[in-house]
């Protein structure tokens, strides 16, 4: 049940799509991880992290 | 036994150094230094975590083999614990090293933990390359025909030939991840001696 709501959101049936920009070619899903690394790592630089203190408080 | 002949065993003089570098307080820490509250640092621990799961997923799919990860509603469920620990494993870790390049992780006489990094991930990329042409599946094959051409070009190909399954299952589930496992546990412990690389210094402004 869920695996095929899952399967309906992206098709995986057929040939893969590429994303091609002069010599790059890459899938869009390696172009989709890729991209959510990006997004997670500056993510992890910004997000406060839970139970710190802040600069001024430790001052 | 004099104790000059004791000081010169290799036994006392190894577990004294073992000691020096990481006393039980250094190898298991009751707290961390303030700037390790940050995101950031749970990527290295997340990356250890997911090694984990991949590690016990592929012990089972070890023991009940191909028959039954192709066609079992529970084999194809650890089959895809495998891969998918595997996806988190490599996400976490290309973040882990990007934070470390970052923030110069390799000061203050952390190189080794650094070149054992890159070491690992070159490793790991090997073990999910020869997972991958293991699945005993059209994947595989067609994986394994892609390259073959690449790889025997390199010479590699007259020890380390891919279209060789029962080859390529060895090193996947025996070679290599003895070797990842062996260079985490170095890592880590490595980590562990010289404790969590300080952040740079703020240039404090005079007030
Ligand atoms: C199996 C893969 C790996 C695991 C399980 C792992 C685990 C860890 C852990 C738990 C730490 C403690 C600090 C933290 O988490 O931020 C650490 C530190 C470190 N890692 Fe990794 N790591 C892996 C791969 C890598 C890679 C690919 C690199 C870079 C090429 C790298 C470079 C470093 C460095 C330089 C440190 C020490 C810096 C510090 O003290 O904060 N690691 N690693």
């Amino acid at each position: 049940m869920a695996g095929s709501l899952l399967a309906a959101l992206v098709s995986l049936d057929g040939a893969g799509h590429y994303f091609h920009w002069h010599w790059i070619d890459i899938s869009y899903a390696n172009l989709t991880v890729i991209a959510l690394m990006v997004v997670t790592f500056v993510a992890a630089l910004f997000v406060p992290f839970p139970g710190r203190r802040s600069k001024k408080e430790t001052k | 036994m004099s104790s000059t002949e004791i000081d010169r065993q290799w036994t006392t003089r190894l577990r004294r150094r073992a000691a020096r570098r990481l006393p039980p307080e250094k190898m298991l820490p009751d707290t961390q230094p303030a700037y390790v509250a940050s995101w950031i640092y749970v990527f290295g621990v997340t990356t250890l975590s997911a090694l984990a799961v991949v590690i016990l997923s592929g012990f089972i799919l070890a023991l009940k083999g191909p028959q039954w990860w192709h066609v079992s509603g529970i084999g194809h469920f650890v089959n895809s614990l495998h891969l998918w620990s595997v996806e988190i494993f490599f996400f976490a870790m290309v973040i882990h090293l990007w934070g470390k390049f970052f923030m110069a992780a390799w000061r203050g006489g952390r190189s080794l933990t650094w070149v054992t990094g890159v070491v690992t991930f070159l490793t790991s990329i090997a073990t999910a390359f020869t997972g991958y042409v293991s699945q005993t599946n059209f994947d595989s094959q067609w994986i394994s025909t892609q390259a073959k051409d690449g790889i025997n070009s390199t010479g590699a190909g007259s020890f380390f030939n891919v279209l060789n399954f029962g080859q390529m299952l060895m090193w996947h589930i025996v070679l290599l991840p003895l070797v990842a496992v062996i260079l985490t546990g170095l890592h880590v412990l490595m980590v562990r001696a010289k404790g969590v690389v300080p952040p740079f210094e703020e240039k404090v402004e005079a007030r």
